[in-house]
């Protein structure tokens, strides 16, 4: 095999790898879009965070600010506290309302900023203090069906 | 005739014999670390092996990586459909591809396309005498022979793997957009939103590069450890192809189980 | 020590898992000479010859060749004395990945840093003394036997080394090529100013060619000298293995029971 022959397919070789590599990492994978290079943390308590998973987004306005960067248990108020990495580009007001929803019936679950109107900001390492747990479906099912037998007995 | 002194006196001459094989395999990559060094100064050994054992692979894994991802996109889109959710196709078959199929179904193939070739030339060379020629000739077979193979693996592995996912992204993608009719906006956007950089394909990739020093190791190890007739080399080609894919699956647990694990 | 002794083997004891190989062996090899070990085969002939290269540790005695202890000397210290040894192996052992001229230039690259064209000469220059210059772009699978040892012959001198040594450099080999090979091991010796150790079973040829001939059986040296007073010997051993007599020292039986006890174990003696 003749050097300057080989050389060029090896060179070929290494660019079709790198290239694949690029491929994966900017078409299939995020890094294009997600710059969470510079990001601060605030954290939320929750009675009831459901199927949040660590990594999991952090919505406002359907837009991806952040990502859930621990999940751990208070032993005194017995509460979830989640905490979460927020783009750095963003700032929240200090009434932020943070939520739990699903995407979809089935979907994955994420947490959602609804913005208040408060003029101070959310500082990095703040707690929101305005929550709302994640919706338990059966739970919902129980009351509903719970409700629908009370008015059944109402109407005898 | 079972008599079981004679059975357990088997086992544990077997049991031996494979530690004291590990062993010497673990003294033997030491080796080939140490013996690197003068190679760094030398490209020219790496490349070629990386010639042997990447680009004549190209082939194999573009083609396997296309058609497991045209499979993935079909029986994913059998699936998705049932519930509904076949824009979910795309991070389906990324994130299979990405995480598991890509790195260990390149490196199945790397160990039965390059690794036996790896270790039938070893084998051949040692026969054939030219180890010992080489090293009557005051030049280290270890570190003219072993090292560069050694590593032009090192180097090939993760490449082939990354080709492997990359061909098979596409696969899935003939399959669910060019002829199902999956939406390709939301194809490519549920995969983006749902395969992360750091987590999903630099653990891939290191997965492929541990595969790639298992399987390396394993096939200049049976090529330099083989007995020098040409039976006992293609037993050897034999072991090295078996072994790599134990070792592959073994790795495979280990490592998703520290990679990927509780999380999402 | 005198000088003009370049491999001297003291009481060379070596055995392998147990079982004695070479038991005491005594050699002075002159400097400039052709020397022959010969014996049958698993005689020990080549473990011997590896004792002198260094590959193999003897288990007792010491081997010296020029001023080194070769017995004693350490991996990299070994490594700096082969480059001044060259070995033909058996078959050749030329590296099946490199043509003619990459083989012949190998031990060259690896140990000097001639430019691209000085090497290239050099090589040339080698091919040719053993008549292979028009062959330097074959592989070693495009050549005969008798052609791929003398392009093997062509890598060992490639250094100009001071010991030369052959593991049965006429293994194989058609009688023309066995006479071809025989007059080059011979004239590159004189050329170069080098000592060959030759191991061998094939007698007529050898006995053209040395100046020195040591019979090994079993371990041991049973007889040497010059190849004209090994024609004219009278020791059983020596005239067996010149004249190639299927019996004498040297049993055609492999030792076994007697044929009575064999083949008629039930008939009772007498």
């Amino acid at each position: 095999m003749n050097r300057t022959v080989l050389d060029l397919w090896v060179g070929i070789f290494v660019a079709i790898g790198i290239a694949s590599l690029m491929f994966l990492a900017l078409k299939v994978g995020n890094l294009s879009s997600a710059h969470l290079s510079e990001t601060y943390t605030l954290q939320a308590k929750f009675d009831n965070i459901g199927g949040l998973k660590v990594r999991g987004p952090v919505k406002s306005a359907g837009v991806v600010v952040g990502r859930v960067a621990e999940i751990g248990f208070d032993p005194v108020t017995y509460e979830a506290v989640v905490t979460m990495n927020v783009d750095g580009r963003y700032v929240f007001p200090r009434d932020t309302f943070a939520g739990i929803y699903t995407a979809g019936l089935l979907g994955e679950q994420y947490v959602g900023f609804d913005v208040g109107g408060d003029e101070a900001m959310l500082k990095p390492g703040d707690t929101i203090s305005k929550t709302q747990s994640a919706v338990v479906l059966e739970k919902l099912i129980s009351q509903f069906l719970f409700s629908k037998a009370s008015e059944g007995q109402e109407s005898k | 005739m079972a008599d079981p002194a004679a059975l357990l006196r088997k086992l544990g001459h077997s049991v031996i014999d494979r530690i004291w094989r590990l062993g010497f395999a673990a003294r033997f990559l030491f080796a080939i670390l140490r013996f690197s060094g003068a190679l760094f100064r030398r490209p020219q050994l790496i490349a070629r092996e990386v010639y042997f054992s990447g680009v004549l692979s190209l082939l194999i894994i573009s083609v396997s990586g296309l058609f497991v991802g045209l499979v993935l996109g079909l029986q994913g889109y059998e699936t998705l459909q049932r519930y509904g959710s076949t824009e979910a196709l795309g991070i389906l078959v990324a994130l299979s591809l990405v995480r598991e199929l890509g790195p260990v179904v390149a490196g199945l193939l790397f160990a039965s396309r390059a690794g036996s070739s790896i270790t039938a030339e070893i084998g051949l060379m040692k026969t054939t005498e030219q180890l010992k020629a080489m090293d009557m000739m005051a030049v280290n077979p270890i570190a003219r022979v072993v090292a560069p193979r050694f590593w032009g693996g090192v180097i090939a592995m993760p490449l082939l793997a990354a080709l492997f996912s990359a061909m098979g992204v596409l696969g899935g993608w003939l399959i669910g957009v060019v002829f199902i009719g999956v939406d390709e906006g939301a194809f490519w956007a549920q995969m983006q939103a749902g395969v992360d950089f750091r987590y999903d394909i630099v653990n891939g990739v290191i997965k492929s590069f541990v595969f790639g020093i298992a399987v390396s190791l394993i096939a200049v190890f049976e090529g330099y450890d083989s007995v020098p007739t040409a039976e006992g080399v293609s037993r050897a080609i034999t072991r090295t192809v078996v072994t790599s894919a134990l070792a592959i699956l073994a790795l495979d647990f280990v490592l998703t189980s520290f990679m990927f694990r509780g999380t999402s | 020590m005198s000088d003009d002794i370049l491999v001297d083997i003291e009481d060379l004891h070596f055995s392998y898992d147990g079982r004695p190989v070479l038991q005491g062996i005594n050699m002075k090899i002159p400097r400039g000479k052709v020397v022959a070990i010969m014996g049958g085969s698993g005689c020990g002939k080549t473990t011997l010859l590896r004792c002198i290269g260094g590959q193999l540790r003897p288990t007792g005695g010491r081997v010296r060749l020029d001023k080194h202890r070769v017995s004693e000397m350490s991996h990299d210290e070994l490594y700096g004395l082969r480059r001044k040894m060259g070995m033909l192996f058996q078959f050749g052992a030329l590296f099946t990945d490199m043509s003619v001229f990459d083989n012949v230039a190998f031990p060259i690259r690896e140990h000097t840093d001639m430019t691209e064209a000085m090497i290239r000469d050099l090589v040339l220059m080698k091919l040719a003394a053993v008549g292979l210059r028009g062959a330097h772009r074959l592989m070693p699978g495009e050549l005969s036997g008798g052609m791929a040892r003398r392009v093997s012959l062509a890598r060992a001198v490639a250094l100009d080394p001071m010991l030369i040594m052959y593991d049965e450099p006429f293994a194989g080999l058609d009688p023309i090529a066995l006479g071809v090979i025989g007059q080059l091991i011979r004239k590159l010796n004189d050329a170069l100013g080098a000592t060959s150790i030759m191991v061998t079973h094939d007698v007529q040829e050898s006995l053209l060619i040395v100046d020195y001939v040591y019979f090994v059986s079993g371990g041991r040296i049973v007889a040497e000298g010059t190849p004209d007073e090994l024609r004219a010997s009278r020791d059983p051993f020596v005239h067996q293995f010149i004249h190639a007599e299927v019996d004498g020292p040297v049993s055609f039986d492999y030792p076994a029971p007697s044929v009575r006890d064999e083949f008629l174990p039930g008939v009772a003696h007498g």
